[in-house]
């Protein structure tokens, strides 16, 4: 019993692992979906976009919040916009948009793929001679990863616009202040991560949504369960893989000297 | 004409529980064979790995030289284009209308032009009778329409081999006598081997050309129709006859117990056997035997009033 405690875990993610091997093998294969790969981004477009634009604005405004006040008893107001655009395109960009992309469309996937695995539909197919993996998960990878870095630009934009409003409006800041200070402490490559860190987060999110709801067993229960797991293990990843690329980055990229 | 499939010591286990052990037989190329057995004794498991959907323990299956069970991922999606295959629930793919569903494999596999496509998808939707129905999604039809959309999608390739997995669950026996006379009306147009999984007696009785029973964790037998409806056998003829009375009990199996107490009742006496289905425009199939031939043959004595029916034998039938 005690073993099953260790295999387990080792078991779910030596699964994964090799699942995520078939889908890069499996994206190099032709031909290649365009017609799924398109209706899949838009269906992920049209159940993130709202949700996304709504999160970024209290993100942007939290931390002109937090940075603001903390900031002026430094008596250095006018780095207040460099501060939210580097915490806004660095970190909440990208966290924000791991958020939405496994909660909103790693659970649409996961149930998805949940529902046609009980109905047998995904055996069906691979008894007509067709591999899910590269007819249905790898658009969905591709279309997850290309959304992530389109809701990651929402999500700087929204954010550092949000931030703008409650500094300038509520706050007493300086508009042009705010604005002159952007370059200050950020810099191009900030950009450049978060769009990578997306690109990892779409890709993650895709790859433990798939594989979760194509491996949902046990009846309607197995789907609910799935697509539980599927969200829980995406954020807990997110989250982890996250830390590690910041670390990575600030170690790499040399800091913008003042 | 259809392929034979062989197979060899087959054993499957889900973790360590036994499902069925050493299973050895042989579907002959062009005939129907049903495989039998209680509820939960793998049947459907054992479609599955013929198949390549589940990987045995052990063992082989040998479809025209190649071993399914051990074979790469390439061999295995090539050998599939020989298969057929309908799912208990017609596994239909809910995002496509059954015109859509029908033509997938089609437009997947073949480069068949729309207009060619278009006629053999309304062929095989005439053949099962669906026509007017091909703009119908699958979540808007009853389960019987769903068996028989997927039967003709698992029909527009040209199968040599047809995998039935339990054609009357959820159906009304009037339903499940049509359906069966499909099968045999399709097996004497295409040729293809037919594999049946079912637990339906009637079905068992008057379709196939072979029957197997898979009973606790073995293949109990497998053999020509006749051979298993005059076997005395006691799991053979208590399953084959839905009889209480026997080794097989609510739970897989009889304790000891219930077998003593049963040991001085005689079995009852076996029921005739009934005719086999012929196709419904009265020319016999390839694989079609005469009524009664295999008894002769091997000297059984089939139950009294055996192969009797009202509708005339076709002369001159039979291989």
């Amino acid at each position: 019993m005690s073993i099953s405690v260790v295999t387990g875990p080792a078991r779910v993610a030596g699964g994964l692992f090799a699942f995520m091997m078939d889908v890069l093998v499996a994206l190099f294969r032709r031909p290649f979906q365009l017609r799924e790969f398109l209706l899949q981004s838009w269906f992920i477009v049209r159940v993130t976009i709202v949700p996304t634009a709504l999160v970024a604005i209290p993100f942007g405004a939290v931390i002109a919040l937090q940075v603001g006040g903390l900031i002026k008893q430094f008596g250095a107001q006018s780095f207040t916009g460099s501060a939210a655009v580097l915490a806004v395109i660095r970190e909440a960009g990208p966290i924000a948009t791991a958020l939405l992309i496994a909660g909103a469309a790693g659970s649409a996937i996961a149930a998805d793929f949940g529902s046609r695995k009980i109905r047998e539909e995904l055996d069906a197919m691979m008894v007509l001679g067709i591999d899910p993996i590269q007819r249905l998960v790898v658009p969905r990878v591709l279309a997850c990863m290309m959304i992530a870095v389109f809701l990651n630009s929402l999500v700087s934009i929204v954010g550092v616009a949000g931030g703008y409003v409650f500094n300038v409006l509520l706050q007493d800041g300086t508009p042009g202040a705010y604005v002159a200070s952007f370059t200050a402490l950020a810099q191009l490559p900030d950009i450049y991560q978060g769009m990578a860190k997306a690109l990892v987060f779409g890709f993650l999110a895709a790859i433990v949504a798939s594989y979760k709801g194509m491996n949902a067993k046990g009846g309607p229960k197995g789907v609910g369960d799935a697509v539980n797991e599927a969200v829980v293990i995406t954020f807990t990843l997110l989250f982890v893989v996250n830390f590690v690329i910041s670390a990575l980055y600030l170690q790499l990229v040399p800091p913008k000297g003042m | 004409m259809g392929v034979e499939v062989k197979v060899e010591g087959l054993t499957k286990k889900f973790g360590s529980q036994m499902i069925w052990n050493d299973v050895t037989l042989s579907l002959p190329a062009g005939e129907i064979s049903v495989m039998l057995g209680p509820s939960g004794t793998g049947k459907s498991v054992f479609l599955k790995t013929i198949i390549g959907l589940l990987k045995p323990d052990k063992g082989h299956v040998w479809i025209e030289g190649t071993d399914i069970a051990n074979c790469s991922e390439k061999d295995l999606y090539e050998i599939r284009k020989l298969f057929g295959v309908l799912f208990q629930d017609g596994a239909m793919f809910g995002s496509m209308d059954l015109y859509d569903n029908v033509a997938f494999p089609l437009r997947e596999h073949t480069k068949k032009s729309e207009s060619e496509i278009r006629q053999v998808v309304m062929d095989k939707m005439e053949l099962v009778g669906l026509t007017g129905a091909e703009n119908k999604l699958p979540g808007e039809i009853s389960g019987g329409m769903r068996k028989r959309a997927g039967l003709a999608r698992a029909l527009v390739l040209e199968p040599e081999i047809l995998l039935i997995d339990e054609p009357d669950s959820g159906l009304d026996p009037v339903r499940t006598a049509y359906i069966n006379q499909l099968f045999i009306d399709l097996n004497a147009q295409i040729d293809a081997t037919f594999l049946i999984v079912t637990h339906d007696i009637n079905t068992a009785r008057t379709v196939p050309d072979n029957i197997g029973l898979l009973y606790h964790k073995h293949l109990a037998m497998f053999g020509p129709r006749e051979m298993l409806l005059s076997s005395t056998e006691p799991v053979v003829a208590q399953f084959l006859n839905a009889q209480r009375v026997g080794p097989i009990g609510m739970s897989e199996e009889k304790d000891a117990d219930e077998l003593a107490s049963e040991s001085g009742i005689e079995m009852p006496p076996l029921p005739p056997i009934p005719e086999q289905l012929s196709p419904s425009d009265g020319r016999p199939r390839r694989a079609q035997r005469e009524p009664g031939a295999w008894c002769r043959d091997n000297g059984v004595t089939p139950p009294p009033g055996s192969f009797e029916s009202e509708a005339p034998v076709p002369t001159g039938g039979g291989a």
